[in-house]
């Protein structure tokens, strides 16, 4: 397990070298996306529009924030994760259009997101569930927001972020998910418990 | 002194206290668990947990972005007897504690799915009424997340799989959900009365501290059996694998009908979040869950 300081953009080079269980934190560009940007933000390429944003080696997080607007100035109260699976539909494709380099989340995420890391150079990193305090701390300003018709936590936040973190590697480009790896444990552990109570095996 | 307003100002800084602190037993438990982890990944994860805690503390802002719904238990007392309008009262406190704090909207219709901006709507906040013999108004505010809660099941097992079904039945709840809940999880179970009854009784077995098992012996030694086998799953915080899976597991049952076996777990999330106080007829406040003074 290595610790690593990552400043945006992140080359591809950069996610290469990261192996699960590595912990990084970001400092730069941080933009939260949840289905409904995911959704649009393809729609958009599909139809050869232009992007209010360049997700290029940026860190994308999924997260829908509690802003406060003070004498004309958003204010980040709260932005800890949202769960990852939900985004699974769109981020293979995402990873290779827009060339994202960190995806940050909660859950996991599975095999396609996974390929997709493999292929075009990406991470899956996890935060912290609920940690929104300290998310919301290592959020420095708030850059702009795009799409706000979509509602506060559908918008396209875009924010400037220092020593965003912890952030596990849970995917990596090598093809390995630290979810999976857990979970197939898990399924093995059950077995021994199940036996030591005395309860029986599934059919 | 106006008692209604005193309520209701009450009732706010409860939704204030559950959002930005946890309860003493939750907290030590999490601090425990980062003790007693070996694992890297594990530790980081506590370690941010806690971390977020002391900053939500200090900047007096809610520990985690979803809120949750908002859901009372009020307990009545047959000589306390400003209790009429108490309903709109507790409706009032939350649509100040959403502005106030701020809570992030969380009432959505279920047809229209319009959010209506201010935690109410339709049975919400939802209020879980008991009456009891004393001079008192008591009020529990138990705002619930909606990640652990969408991990919650209920099984209507058969009879004759008994105590043995009704363990496998939580542990596999637990399993499936793996760390789609934000674990370490705090697990209420209800056994018994019928579908909905064993769902109230899992909902409610949450609002009895970690730290304080079942008068039952029998079902306190059940709560630590399910515990332990828990946390041998090693899915561990947030699912990425350690020790820690569950904090604690409490049951609460009734009789069942003979020809059921209902089984109801509600997951609830590590910001484990509540807050009780106790108001009396002259007005006086007293918190049961923290350690505050009025404000």
């Amino acid at each position: 397990m290595a610790v690593f300081r990552f400043k945006t953009p992140v080359s591809e080079e950069d996610v290469r070298k990261l192996k699960i269980g590595d912990i990084i934190y970001v400092t730069g560009t941080l933009v939260t996306a949840r289905d409904e940007a995911h959704k649009r933000a393809l729609e958009y390429y599909e139809k050869g529009e232009k992007l209010p944003i360049d997700f290029e080696g940026v860190a994308l997080y999924h997260c829908g924030p509690i802003i406060k607007k003070i004498n004309d100035e958003w204010i980040t109260v709260a932005a800890g994760p949202t769960t990852s699976t939900r985004m699974e539909l769109f981020e293979a494709e995402f990873i290779e259009k827009f060339k994202v380099r960190i995806i940050i989340g909660k859950g996991g995420m599975g095999k396609k997101t996974a390929e997709a890391c493999k292929k075009y150079g990406a991470v899956y990193c996890a935060f912290t569930g609920g940690a929104a305090v300290l998310a919301a701390e290592a959020i420095k300003k708030v850059k702009s927001v795009e799409w706000l018709d979509l509602g506060m936590p559908e918008a396209l936040w875009v924010f400037e972020v220092e020593n965003f973190g912890p952030l596990t590697v849970a995917i990596d480009t090598y093809g390995n998910n630290l979810y999976h790896e857990v979970m197939s444990k898990v399924e093995a552990n059950k077995k021994e418990i199940y036996e030591r109570l005395g309860l029986k095996k599934e059919e | 002194m106006n008692l209604v307003q005193k309520i209701e100002d009450t009732t706010v800084n409860l939704l204030r206290l559950a959002v930005t602190r946890l309860p003493r037993d939750v907290k030590d438990a999490l601090k425990a668990a980062y003790e007693r982890e070996t694992d890297q990944t594990a530790k980081t994860q506590l370690k941010a947990i806690l971390d977020n805690i002391t900053l939500a503390e200090k900047t007096e802002r809610p520990m985690c972005q979803d809120t949750g719904v908002i859901i009372f238990y009020v307990k009545i007392c047959d000589k306390f007897e400003e209790i009429s309008g108490l309903s709109e009262i507790l409706k009032t406190a939350t649509v100040r504690a959403t502005r106030e704090i701020p809570l992030r909207p969380n009432a959505v219709h279920p047809i229209t799915q319009k959010n209506s901006g201010d935690n109410t709507g339709r049975y919400i906040p939802y209020i879980n009424w008991e009456i009891i013999q004393g001079n008192f108004l008591e009020i529990t505010v138990f705002p619930k997340g909606g990640g652990s809660e969408n991990m919650s099941r209920l099984g209507m097992l058969k009879p004759g799989e008994g105590v043995e079904g009704m363990k496998k039945f939580v542990i596999d709840t637990v399993v499936q959900a793996g760390g789609q809940p934000c674990p370490p999880i705090i697990l209420g179970v209800g056994i018994g009365g019928g579908a909905d009854i064993a769902m109230k009784l899992a909902k409610k077995a949450l609002l009895r501290p970690i730290t304080q098992r079942h008068p039952d012996p029998e079902i306190a030694k059940i709560e630590e059996e399910l515990l332990e086998a828990i946390n041998e799953t090693g899915i561990g915080p947030m699912g990425l694998g350690g020790k820690t899976t569950s904090l604690g597991v409490n049951i609460e049952y009734a009789h069942r009908h003979p020809a059921s076996y209902p089984v109801g777990v509600v997951v609830q999330c590590w910001a484990a979040r509540k807050a009780t106080a106790r108001i009396y007829p002259d007005g006086t406040v007293e918190y049961l869950t923290h350690e505050v003074g009025e404000k």
